[in-house]
């Protein structure tokens, strides 16, 4: 977990000092990275014969406990949104 | 949509050669995922750094947002609660340590498994998957429908390090401080609340 945090916030230092140019690049590469990573997220889920197989037996008992609390927290962190951005007048950004 | 549906592409096309063994060497993808992880939080770093406007705007930000984590944890233990009706082979406080996973698949169903047996252990972690992916696959649907802050909730404990480029990308990057300081406390409070519906 430090080693991300120290990763982010080495990529910041960096981003900072590079503040006077635009990086247009960066966010294509993000979205290219966004790509590889749940590339190889399905390869992890499908090379795992536990995984493929106990989707099976507790798969709809894992659907149902994890929908439901995301339901749960759609419901709350909407709500918090419509406060906050009701109060700002407007679109809240 | 679009954007989702690419995402989901490459995702199908992983458990396809994954489950088809097209790739050799299980252990090395690991690594090279995290290596990926790792490029992706510094191009993240980077967008923030560079933007010298959002470090002013953090000062704006909303104290009310602050209230986001407790958002996440409340939502999710009072949902999983109600859902835990619907399953009568499993107690309240069972459905409660699944639920208290917000997304830290590893960590919660490997404490789990050790209270609990392996049983509810695979449960948590598949649940604790989906909730991943689901984030991960539904954030621009999620912002579109339900505002920004609804990709961080549903990332849970996620949202500090493999969810936060995707919440970069469609919440914004005004989002990420937030985003960071929902996953810096979500995260801290898995392992307590984990640990705490199992011994109950």
């Amino acid at each position: 977990m430090l080693k991300v945090v120290a990763i982010m916030l080495s990529g910041m230092a960096v981003g900072f000092l590079m503040r006077k140019r635009r990086l247009r690049v960066v966010p294509h590469a993000v979205t290219v990275l966004i790509w590889l990573l749940l590339f190889f997220l399905g390869v992890e889920v499908g090379e795992n014969p536990q995984v493929i197989q106990g989707i099976s037996h507790l798969g709809v008992e894992a659907l149902w406990l994890s929908l439901s609390g995301l339901v749960g927290t759609i419901a709350f962190s909407w709500a918090l949104w419509k406060w906050v951005s009701r109060q700002k007048g407007g679109d809240g950004k | 949509m679009k954007g989702s549906l690419i995402i989901v592409g490459f995702f199908i096309l992983g458990i396809v050669c994954g489950v088809m063994h097209w790739l050799p060497d299980l252990n090395a993808y690991g690594n090279v995922s995290f290596l990926t992880l790792c490029a992706l939080l510094f191009c993240v770093g980077m967008t923030v750094g560079n933007n010298t406007t959002l470090l002013k705007s953090f000062t704006k930000l909303d104290p009310r947002l602050m209230l986001l984590p407790l958002m996440t944890i409340t939502g999710t233990l009072a949902a999983t609660a109600i859902a835990s009706l619907g399953m009568p082979g499993r107690s309240l406080t069972e459905c409660l340590a699944v639920g208290s996973g917000f997304g830290y698949y590893s960590l919660s169903s490997i404490l789990i498994t050790q209270y609990n047996g392996p049983e509810l252990g695979t449960v948590a972690l598949l649940a604790n998957i989906i909730r991943e992916i689901f984030t991960l696959l539904g954030a621009p649907l999620l912002v579109r429908f339900f505002g920004p802050l609804a990709p961080i909730s549903c990332g849970g404990a996620t949202t500090m390090d493999t969810t936060l480029p995707i919440i970069t990308r469609y919440s914004g990057e005004n989002f990420v401080l937030i985003s960071l300081f929902h996953g810096f406390l979500v995260d801290f409070s898995v392992p307590f609340l984990v640990t705490f519906f199992c011994t109950l």
